[in-house]
């Protein structure tokens, strides 16, 4: 489950952009997620906030993680 | 807000009001929507333009240019740096601008032109009847409209939503999206004519740190970095803090400011049927320098002049609408966005050895023209060990 911290979130959408399923968006200056389209649990929302306002509350599987490494860039 | 216009336009930034002014003066019915209340706030942007980009736009003025900018620095990671002037003269170069007055005069300049407004506006999904594109469902004040349009132009920004919906791949890659912090300090020692840059892989991965000054003691002080090198204690915001604490002590802070810049390649495509995108929407932002406002505001004029044409003739099917795509990708910001992509591959890849190297070797740069190609035909030419250590550099220079 993705967890907000509402009062660090400043609601400039870099998470939504880098969202690989689409999972996030930004509704004016509430940013809403909709669990049923985050499916890999790849933590790059979490990974990506300026002020870390995201936190992924569950672990993701080795297999998961394995399938989610493509979508990251280095 | 009616339930039909020629053209619907997506976002109230740079891009969407240039496209809905553009459109609005070749005598198309045009909305305009804002998700916002209002436009121009909050600032995602270190409000840094070129002078000559801007003068193709807009006439500049006071009200919302904060400072005007003679040169620049450019400072390595131990510190060593060269400064860039114009033909040592002391003509203004570029502008830091007040975003919050400047997209309002754009958005104003499309209204003047004819475009209707809506602000707290939302396109919450595209409408698509039989496979085909055809508007979209709006929320506003708790109300659900369906508003068509014969072309929807997307200029919807870094979130770049609309496009996705329509089935348009617009996530960028974690390595190629720079999470960005930015404060308004005041009461520094700056000089407020010298946009500074500052490179270094330990204290701004794969990104840089920016003092952009806003006029009398005052600046956006902001750093990019690599989302790949963000995570818990290293965030963009804390290493804004420790650049601030090491250089601004004393500054007192007035805004902070947060978004993430794409420097990943344009969208592979930027038109559909009956959809063009524009702007950090399209991923038209400088892979390099991260700027974003020029590119947005000539992509959303395209943008526009290409939906007038289109609809007069009766074909907005995307292969009538590629014409945006052939004209941007042929045009000199299309093509620097290839050149300045395939330098910032290499740049990425220099530790800060090898940029302490590299900025030993500059000097104070006088140009004829001050611009990215340019600054990189000098470095490399001050550099040669560049060119041997990475073949490609030249080719796309």
């Amino acid at each position: 489950m993705i967890n907000i911290k509402r009062d660090v979130c400043a609601y400039c959408g870099a998470c939504v952009s880098v969202c690989p399923h689409g999972a996030l968006e930004l509704i004016d200056a509430y940013l809403s997620v909709d669990e049923t389209l985050c499916r890999s649990r790849c933590r790059i929302c979490e990974t990506v906030c300026p002020l870390g306002a995201i936190h992924q509350e569950e672990t993701a599987s080795a297999e998961e993680i394995k399938k989610a490494q493509p979508l990251f860039r280095v | 807000m009616k339930d039909s216009y020629d053209v619907l336009v997506i976002g109230g930034g740079p891009a969407g009001a240039t496209a809905a002014k553009t459109a609005a003066e070749a005598g198309l019915s045009v909305l305009l929507i804002e998700k916002r209340p209002a436009i121009g706030v909050p600032v995602r942007c270190a409000e840094g333009i070129g002078k000559q980009g801007l003068c193709e736009f807009i006439e500049p003025d006071k009200k919302w240019i904060c400072a005007e900018l003679k040169g620049a620095f450019i400072a390595g990671p131990d510190g060593s740096k060269f400064t860039l002037k114009k033909n040592s003269s002391d003509e203004a170069l570029g502008y830091v601008l007040d975003r919050k007055i400047f997209d309002r005069e754009l958005v104003w300049k499309a209204v003047e032109a004819g475009a209707e407004v809506q602000v707290h506006a939302r396109a919450s999904a595209p409408i698509i009847i039989n496979g085909k594109l055809q508007g979209a469902v709006i929320q506003q004040h708790g109300i659900t409209h369906e508003v068509r349009a014969k072309i929807i132009i997307a200029a919807d920004g870094v979130e770049s939503k609309f496009a996705k919906w329509a089935g348009i791949n617009t996530t960028v890659p974690l390595g190629e999206l720079e999470t960005c912090a930015q404060y308004i300090i005041n009461d520094i020692d700056i000089d407020e004519t010298t946009a500074q840059f500052h490179v270094s892989a330990a204290n701004a991965p794969l990104g840089y740190i920016w003092v952009f000054p806003k006029g009398k003691r005052c600046a956006n002080v902001g750093i990019g970095i690599a989302g790949t090198k963000s995570g818990e204690g290293h965030r963009a915001r804390d290493y804004l803090d420790k650049f601030v604490k090491e250089n601004f002590q004393n500054g007192k802070i007035t805004e902070l400011i947060v978004g993430g810049v794409s420097v990943c390649k344009p969208l592979e495509s930027t038109c559909a049927d009956n959809l063009l995108i524009a702007g950090d929407a399209a991923r038209l932002s400088d892979p390099i320098t991260g700027g974003g406002i020029y590119n947005a505001m000539y992509s959303g004029k395209l943008a526009g002049e290409t939906a007038a044409e289109a609809i007069k003739s009766g074909d907005t099917s995307k292969t009538a609408l590629s014409a945006y795509e052939r004209k941007w990708r042929m045009s000199p910001m299309g093509i620097a966005l290839i050149r300045n992509y395939a330098v910032k591959e290499v740049f990425i890849t220099l530790d800060d050895a090898k940029l302490n190297s590299l900025f030993h070797s500059m000097t104070d740069l006088d140009l004829d023209e001050i611009n990215v190609k340019n600054l990189l035909l000098k470095i490399v030419k001050s550099n040669p060990w560049l060119i041997r250590e990475i073949p490609t550099l030249m080719r796309s220079l």
